[in-house]
């Protein structure tokens, strides 16, 4: 059997960044296995601009942010296996491959770093009436046809929902020639960043309809039309509502959900609300040894945070390899989301072992304004942060500092949540 | 005189700005801070964009390169824009930065490759 010190599985941007933090951290033997025939994930079919603002203070668009991280790991000479792909891995830490050159295989590992992404809700998961004729696509199976594979997807479009995809596709889509007709959004408020509204909406003229969602999909080789209706609080669909479209096109962007089969096969917990692993301030899942990060731990609104966030998964599992499992007096304490917050990564933090300071995101389960983001130790309120708005489509931060718990030694919980006032 | 409404792009928070302008006169309200008053007067003299998109590589291990406007152009050129990026086709390899089309419809700007495509 195959041994290797820290396997990574995806070589996305959490892979890559994981793995150049992990080489420099000092461990030479990583490999890094990606399904796919390059490396940069899904960065390779967003070629708009927009990434890399925190990261390299830049506005580079995602295959140049991909080529970046690259160019990293081709400099550290950090193998790599591509069209290669991962069917399960067990709580011994073997993981079972299958590429074509060398058929199925297993690797030992040390270390293992979840790295593999997530993949977009169905139509499948969304109950819409209708049959099932070409022309409906996840907004980014679309972007992958046209921006990669070089296709014509549609002429003209209705979207269901206002995820940041959703919205890049409706100005990548009008650019290409096409007539988008509408996005429609189930929720109240859109899901995706002001800047997509402004720049891929406003831009071109192409109405956004809140509270709204799709009822019907006609067409039964090709979509042929498409009825939308305005949706009540109970977000059913208010009847006497109904507008038809004429359309050869629906592009769904109607969420991301962590791509965690693997997880799941090893065995480790999983956050309901998150989708993904629950992790350790090292961002080390249940099982020993086994990091996740990127957006199969949880999906983020920027980039730059993945890397952020894959770095120090790297650099914790290239520690885990160099001292084993010896972690010396422990002291775990629960993170809680409360009031508004929804959840947080990590869901613990070992407040004797932990780094100087730790950054725990969350999201926030609605739109508020003027709101506090407070933390409570024990009841004790720590810190609170004034917040015009908050919106669930951008992820939140707070940093805990590892000698705030100084007066704390009999710790048992920390509260983050919103307030009014 | 004219007003304009637009929303504030600096920040999460979407501050809605009315503009309102008279010859190079030019007068932002409902912004809370510097970024929104300078976007918005952007935004009405001379909004400018990137644009990003993607062209077919001839004998390329890829079939598209995606590209972008080396800078910002007048946002009333994009459609010219596209129009010239869908009839260009380019041959591999090609790599980041690599001009595709110089002088994009007239603004002076290039179309630069934003991807590696390795010939095949």
């Amino acid at each position: 059997m195959a041994k290797h010190d820290i396997v990574i599985i995806g070589g996305g941007p959490a892979g890559l960044a994981a793995a150049v933090a992990a080489r420099k951290a000092g461990i030479q033997d990583i490999l890094i296995l990606e399904r796919d025939g390059c490396l940069g994930g899904i960065l390779n079919q967003c070629i708009h601009n927009g990434f890399g603002l925190h990261t390299f203070k830049e506005e580079l668009t995602g295959p140049e942010y991909a080529a970046r991280y690259i160019e990293m790991a081709e400099a550290e000479k950090i193998p790599y296996k591509l069209n290669t792909m991962v069917i399960d891995i067990n709580k011994d830490k073997e993981v079972t491959v299958i590429n074509k050159e060398d058929g199925l295989t297993t690797i030992q590992a040390k270390a293992i770093i979840l790295a593999m992404g997530c993949r977009e809700r169905p139509r499948g998961a969304l109950n819409i009436p209708g049959y099932r004729p070409a022309g409906i696509y996840s907004a980014g199976t679309a972007q992958r046809l046209m921006n990669i594979e070089g296709f014509s997807v549609g002429r003209e479009v209705v979207i269901l929902g206002s995820g940041d995809i959703g919205l890049i596709m409706a100005r990548r889509m009008t650019l290409e020639g096409a007539k988008v007709k509408v996005v429609a959004e189930l929720m109240p408020y859109s899901g995706g960043l002001k800047r997509n509204i402004v720049q891929c909406l406003d831009d071109y003229g192409i109405p956004l309809k809140l509270s709204h969602t799709v009822v019907n999909i006609e067409g039964k080789e090709r979509v042929t039309g498409i009825t939308i209706a305005q949706v009540g609080p109970d977000r059913k669909p208010i009847p006497g509502t109904e507008e038809h479209y004429s359309c050869d096109t629906l592009l769904l962007s109607v969420g991301l959900i962590p791509e965690n089969e693997l997880s799941r096969s090893i065995g480790i917990d999983m956050s309901r609300i998150t989708s993904g692993p629950e992790v350790n301030d090292q961002l080390e899942t249940s099982a020993e040894g086994v990091f996740a990060c990127g957006n199969v731990l949880h999906v983020h609104d920027l980039v730059d945070y993945v890397s952020e966030e894959a770095t120090l998964a790297g650099t914790n599992a290239a520690e885990y390899v160099k001292s084993g499992e010896e972690k010396g007096n422990t002291h775990v304490v629960e993170l809680k989301a409360e009031n508004g917050v929804r959840y947080t990564v990590p869901q613990t933090l070992d407040i004797n072992n932990m780094q100087e300071k730790v950054t725990v995101r969350f999201r926030v389960a609605d739109v508020y304004k003027d709101r506090y983001i407070s933390v409570y130790y024990d009841g004790v309120q720590i810190s609170k942060k004034k917040k015009k708005v908050l919106a669930p489509g951008e992820m939140e931060q707070v940093i805990l500092k590892k000698d705030s718990f100084g007066e704390y030694p009999d710790l048992k919980n920390i509260v983050i949540c919103t307030e009014v006032e | 005189m004219e007003t304009r409404e637009l929303i504030c792009i600096g920040c999460p928070l979407g501050c809605p700005l009315t503009v309102r302008i008279d010859g190079e006169n030019v007068e932002v309200s409902g912004n809370t801070c510097k970024r929104g008053d300078d976007y918005a007067r952007k935004e009405v003299l001379s909004p400018t964009r990137i644009v990003t998109s993607s062209v077919h590589v001839k004998n390329g291990e890829l079939e598209m390169v995606s590209v972008k406007t080396k800078e910002d152009i007048p946002k009333g050129k994009i459609f010219e824009i596209m129009e010239e990026i869908r009839k260009t086709t380019v041959n591999a390899p090609v790599a980041i930065g690599d001009v595709v089309i110089e002088n994009c419809a007239g603004t002076g700007i290039p179309v630069i490759a934003t991807k590696n495509v390795a010939a095949v």
